[in-house]
């Protein structure tokens, strides 16, 4: 009896054991291989990931680099990343503020490779009533909380002397947001394309504020896992090589622009002139030197200080973040912000470079 | 040897044996988590018990930084609102509609149809209708619990009261009672019970539609929370959250249990 209960006893541990190193082991793992896995949502922005995946123009370039890439479509874009930090993929679509957030606030070393775009208008602040920002003085606004919406909100508060403390934020599903606006009671929203451009064509509803004021601070990123572009590199080339081809099939007039597009905006739930009154409030880097000169300027470490001040003071950092300074961030010329020994965000240009002198 | 149908466990075995799944399921977590954290200490997605223990002492004790406010408890407190405002309203309507639909066969003709139809409509799918009725403040909230609960009550009061034995209804009548009567000293009082009996099966339902209300629009609340801290994956707030939101569940439940176990002994002891 006392023997069988004992074996009873050891096989629930090395079950238990069993299940713990299933979810340990699930985790990205650094080594050189030759199979990954890319996550992205629908967003302008991101749109032709989806495309180039069902052109077979990034089975093309894996396949010149003896690799495998399979790019999964998530539905829910802050699942996609929370899949990302979890160690499901090696690498996701995401804003840079989602990704200083996210993945490198949870110690996850993250590479940006492709810078894609930045929003010119794509995000916006809407007011019922007025089209002066100055009225939105003690009005409950709805929005994404903590998301890019938020910042947009903060940013363009700094620009007429108000701060968060005159307002009232109330955390809207985007989901629901143009619902949430044609009720009575919402005089204030803040969101992003498409939502955007409903919320414009109500009756009363003025944009009083939008991403074009602060150009080239949200960007629309392909993000990689550091460890793994490190151990390889074919990785960074084959998704750079594919990005870039892409972007001159769909750039352009002709034809086969025209159908790319068209299939992007079906594939976003909208048509050809929705998706490309969408793609005329972005700038897209269609020529990756124009990529590199964004990434080799001084934009982004001056965009991601004001980022970080604001994820700091909003908490996005995590309790444990003494400052802001708590995670380290990395630039393609290899200036820096905050801590040198707990680098978790880095741009890098290595692979948008190649892709301008056409060394891939 | 006695069947294995026929061995009871004593007391204890059988509170070890209650605890075993619990204990178990805290085993894998903590060899996962453990295992993680050995790999990056700033791990997000399974945080250490005693990381959970300080965020939710934390949330529990420390003014926010932002608000100023004992977050947990402002939470805790608007959602049990929400909860309790729309439960006691779908109560009230499950008990008056299931009434009459039961015991008026002109008013079931009527009504009891269309609650069938409106208990079948999901009531997440028709959100947009609610805010341009109801705005999107606290009042929505409360009215989409009611959309999710109110009806299913109505129906199970209806049946209940479609069960009561025809011989009451006919003695009350012989001995002279109103229909008014017989539905304020027959049917009211053995109702009672079985009402109390549906809201506690409700209640899971009522939550989930709370938790729905507040991811949609709100400035406070259990679900907003977890739906806000979502954005980062902080499930240091997460989990002590889910923790807390199945305590006040159960305690809930278990309250229902007790009124009804102190208000109509003869009910629960014929139950069990």
């Amino acid at each position: 009896m006392s023997i069988s209960r004992f074996s009873v006893h050891t096989r629930l541990i090395a079950l238990t054991l069993c299940l713990g190193v299933v979810t340990a082991v699930s985790t990205v793992s650094a080594q050189e291989r030759d199979s990954f896995r890319i996550a992205w949502s629908i967003y302008v922005g991101w749109m032709p990931w989806g495309y180039g995946d069902a052109e077979g123009i990034v089975q093309k370039w894996a396949d010149k680099y003896d690799i495998e890439i399979d790019v999964v479509q998530i539905n829910d874009y802050i699942e996609s990343i929370n899949l990302y930090t979890a160690g499901s993929f090696d690498g996701v679509t995401v804003t840079n503020m989602d990704a200083l957030t996210i993945p490198a606030a949870g110690g996850v070393d993250t590479t940006a490779l492709i810078v894609g775009d930045f929003s010119d208008g794509n995000d916006g602040v809407v007011l019922k009533g007025t089209d002066d920002l100055a009225d939105i003085e003690g009005k409950r606004v709805h929005l994404v909380e903590l998301s890019v919406s938020h910042y947009l909100l903060a940013r363009a508060l700094e620009t007429v002397g108000l701060s968060e403390r005159d307002i009232r934020v109330v955390n809207t599903a985007d989901a629901d947001i143009v619902a949430a606006f044609n009720s009575r009671d919402v005089e204030a929203a803040v969101a992003w394309n498409p939502q955007l451009g409903e919320l414009r064509r109500m009756p009363d509803a003025n944009v009083v504020f939008d991403s074009s004021q602060i150009p080239g601070e949200i960007m629309d990123l392909l993000v990689v896992n550091t460890e793994v572009l490190e151990a390889n590199p074919a990785l960074g080339k084959a998704l750079t090589g594919a990005w870039y081809e892409i972007m001159e099939r769909m750039s352009g007039d002709d034809a086969i622009a025209v159908e790319a597009r068209t299939i992007m905006g079906d594939a976003a739930g909208t048509d050809l002139e929705g998706y490309e009154a969408q793609l005329a409030s972005t700038t897209m880097f269609y020529d990756p030197a124009d990529a590199v000169g964004f990434v080799e300027s001084g934009q982004p470490l001056e965009t991601m200080e004001n980022v970080r001040q604001f994820a700091f003071e909003h908490g996005l950092l995590g309790e444990r973040a003494p400052s802001p300074d708590f995670v380290g961030i990395q630039f393609a010329d290899g200036s820096m912000l905050g801590s040198e020994a707990n680098v978790k965000f880095r741009f890098n240009a290595d692979y948008m470079r190649m892709a301008r002198d056409g060394e891939l | 040897m006695k069947r294995i149908i026929n061995q009871t466990p004593n007391r204890p075995t059988g509170l070890a044996l209650g605890l075993l799944p619990f204990v178990l399921v805290l085993l894998v977590y903590m060899v996962a988590s453990a295992a993680r954290l050995a790999e990056n200490p700033n791990d997000p997605l399974l945080p250490s018990l005693s990381a959970m223990a300080e965020a939710f002492q934390r949330l529990a004790t420390e003014p926010s930084r932002r608000t100023g406010e004992l977050v947990l408890w402002v939470d805790t407190a608007a959602s049990l609102t929400r909860l309790g405002l729309g439960v006691l309203i779908s109560m009230g309507m499950g008990l008056v509609v299931g009434i009459f639909t039961g015991l008026i066969p002109y008013v079931r003709r009527a009504f009891s149809p269309f609650v069938t139809v409106l208990s079948m409509i999901p009531p997440l799918a028709v959100l947009p209708i609610l805010f341009i009725a109801f705005g999107v403040g606290e009042l929505a909230k409360v009215v989409l619990i009611i959309f999710g609960i109110a009806p299913f009550i109505m129906r199970d009061v209806q049946q209940r009261v479609e069960e009561l034995p025809t011989e009451q209804l006919v003695k009350a009548q012989t001995l002279g009672a109103s229909t008014w009567q017989i539905m304020l000293r027959v049917v009211l009082p053995q109702v009672f019970p079985r009402l109390l009996d549906a809201t506690r099966l409700a209640l899971g339902s009522a939550w989930l539609f709370l938790i729905a209300s507040e991811a949609i629009a709100a400035t406070e609340g259990l679900g907003y929370r977890i739906f806000l801290v979502r954005r980062y994956l902080d499930m240091e707030t997460i989990l002590p959250y889910v923790a807390w939101i199945t305590l006040l569940a159960f305690l809930v439940d278990i309250l229902l249990r007790l009124i009804n176990r102190y208000c109509f002994p003869w009910y629960g002891g014929r139950r069990s």
